[in-house]
């Protein structure tokens, strides 16, 4: 009896030490701290769990929290933040399969189903089914960001029928699996086909909507572990399960609105496909090119310098040449601040963290409503491997597929050099009228390189 | 778990939800990234579940699961924590005046590195 008390004060500690951690996130300076709390309610939960009555051998447990921290470690010590898109799918997978294992030894322990009620059968069926779709769904996620896969689209003629096919046919198992839960056949078949809903689900979604697929992929794990929660009995479970969800929900929502398109439409709607006839594609146009030494002259003498990042500067990995070029700027007195799109890059936050990672202060980091109204102001504008999140056309032309996304305001500076490697269009292969404009200049080449050229001619000029 | 014990889950499901919800939204777009590497941390929390399918020795089937179950839950929990803290110790508030902010922390970053 105290030892069952205990396990649950553990498991209400826990739980409070989690709010209280994901609230520290809602400030830079509070957010270490509250992950330290978050941790430490992890802690005392497996401390707790630990004591429960019915585990007898502790030579599994402690074998598998062995390997896991030998595995997690180098995880979460070494890995770049350059990889920090991948790092972050790939992590999904592991939560959604120890949500998903313990789902399938739940039940096959009770007689393979024939002792599982209904209600706990239909929670150990959500369990496996958001689990399994997960963890295919995060391991394609996975392969695109780390480019072992092709990053555009992978279409095939009726692909959204098979992938409905697919979410039908497991939605119907579950159904029949909680109408009668002793049919084992189907519970298998059930995570083969969820499995199955995971690839066709994220093979057709190309780099540019990965920040929705991950911020998805993120709910469901969280989905699962609620789910697990259900299935065993336990609210602190639930609860975390129920914080992933809701935030992995959110974040979904914030990257949809950003793009402009809808849940459905990101998820069917195969985005990075050829442009449709009627949509302006890029063409030979003339544009003004700039040299480094020119580019150095303006953005040396500028009183107000707005850096819009896009993932061509992740790509070059060319954050630290950023913050380099921004210092010369501001011992010449100038201003620099960074324009974020919440969409830029590969998912969500990805440019603030490798902005911080350069050492730019975080106050400089300006979200888009923030810093739209700046943008009249500015004296120079740099744009470094950004597009479609500047592209007026989302403004101006109703026909174009990016009509209606908020974007940021560039267009509207009195001095724009866009650094680029050459004149493709960019990922959605849709002409940007920014880079027609006359305020408008080009620095071509490859990002970091530029940055370098334009770092030792701002040093020469100051 | 039955059917009477699915209403109190269901509550606390719903409320914990809702509290989710309230918190999150507050989270600034800066944070997104580090948002996403805590809550992958904290849903290893399956971890609880998965050590008591791998200790209660009901059947070897259930252990193994178990097993695979604690230790991708753990690499969850191990380098998510991690990974979030090196992250969130990267996000740095700016000294007034950026570029004597600049001047300082080189000239600091100098001393530290060369004794004299």
């Amino acid at each position: 009896m105290t030892r069952e008390l205990l396990i649950q004060a553990s498991y209400l500690a826990s739980s409070i030490l989690f709010i209280l951690g994901l609230r520290g996130l809602t400030h830079p300076d509070s957010a270490r701290r509250g992950m330290q709390l978050a941790a430490l309610g992890m802690l005392l939960a497996v401390v707790g769990t630990l004591l429960h009555h019915s585990i007898v051998d502790y030579r599994w447990i402690l074998g598998g929290l062995a390997l896991g921290t030998l595995i997690g470690y180098p995880m979460g010590m070494w890995v770049p933040m350059t990889a920090m898109p991948q790092r972050i799918a790939i992590s999904h997978m592991f939560g959604a399969l120890a949500a998903t294992l313990v789902g399938i030894a739940e039940y096959y322990s009770h007689a393979n189903g024939a002792a599982v009620g209904r209600a706990q059968m239909a929670a150990l069926g959500f369990e496996v089914l958001f689990g399994a779709l997960t963890i295919t769904g995060s391991v394609m996620a996975f392969l695109k960001l780390q480019e072992l896969l092709p990053g555009a689209p992978i279409t095939f003629r009726g692909q959204n029928v098979v992938s409905i096919a697919l979410f039908g046919c497991g939605l119907g198992l579950l159904v029949w699996l909680v109408a009668s839960p002793a049919q084992p056949l189907a519970f298998y078949a059930m995570i083969g086909v969820a499995l199955l809903f995971g690839v066709s689900l994220v093979l057709p979604i190309g780099g540019a909507d990965m920040p929705v697929v991950i911020s998805l992929l993120n709910s469901y794990a969280g989905l699962a572990s609620s789910a697990t929660g259900f299935a065993i009995g336990n609210d602190v479970l639930i609860i975390a399960g129920a914080l992933d969800g809701a935030s992995g929900f959110i974040l979904s929502i914030v990257m949809s609105k950003a793009m402009n398109r809808s849940f459905t439409n990101v998820l069917f709607g195969a985005f990075g496909a050829p442009p449709e006839a009627g949509v302006k594609v890029a063409e030979a146009r003339p544009v003004k090119s700039i040299t480094p030494e020119d580019a150095a002259i303006q953005l040396g003498y500028a009183r107000k310098v707005i850096v819009v990042p896009g993932y061509g500067m992740a790509v070059a990995q060319a954050q630290h040449q950023i913050r380099e070029l921004a210092d010369l700027i501001e011992k010449n007195g100038g201003e620099v601040i960074y324009a974020i799109h919440p969409v830029a890059g590969r998912m969500p936050g990805h440019m603030n963290v490798l902005l911080a990672e350069a050492d730019v202060p975080y106050d400089k980091l300006k979200e888009m409503e923030d810093v739209n109204p700046d943008f009249a102001t500015a004296d120079a504008v740099l744009v470094i491997g950004a597009n479609d999140v500047v592209n007026p056309a989302a403004r101006n032309d109703p026909k174009s597929p990016i009509y209606g996304m908020p974007i940021l305001d560039a267009d509207k500076a009195k001095s724009v050099i866009v650094m680029k490697r050459s004149m493709n269009p960019g990922f959605a292969g849709i002409e940007n009228e920014l880079f027609y404009q006359p305020q408008t200049s080009l620095l071509f080449g490859d990002a970091k390189q530029s940055l370098q050229k334009l770092i030792s001619e701002v040093k020469h000029a100051g | 778990m039955n059917a009477t014990s699915l209403l109190p889950a269901l509550y606390v499901f719903v409320l914990a939800g809702f509290v989710g919800f309230l918190v999150i939204t507050r989270v600034p777009a800066l944070l997104h990234t580090p948002l996403m590497s805590a809550t992958n941390a904290i849903s290893g929390i399956s971890l609880v579940g998965s050590i008591v399918a791998a200790g209660s020795d009901q059947n070897q089937v259930a252990t193994v699961l178990g097993f695979v179950a604690v230790t991708s839950a753990t690499i969850n929990v191990v380098g998510g924590f991690l990974i979030t803290d090196r992250m969130l110790k990267m996000f740095r508030r700016g000294r007034p005046g950026g570029a004597a902010r600049e001047a300082t922390t080189t000239a600091e970053a100098r001393a530290a590195k060369e004794p004299k």
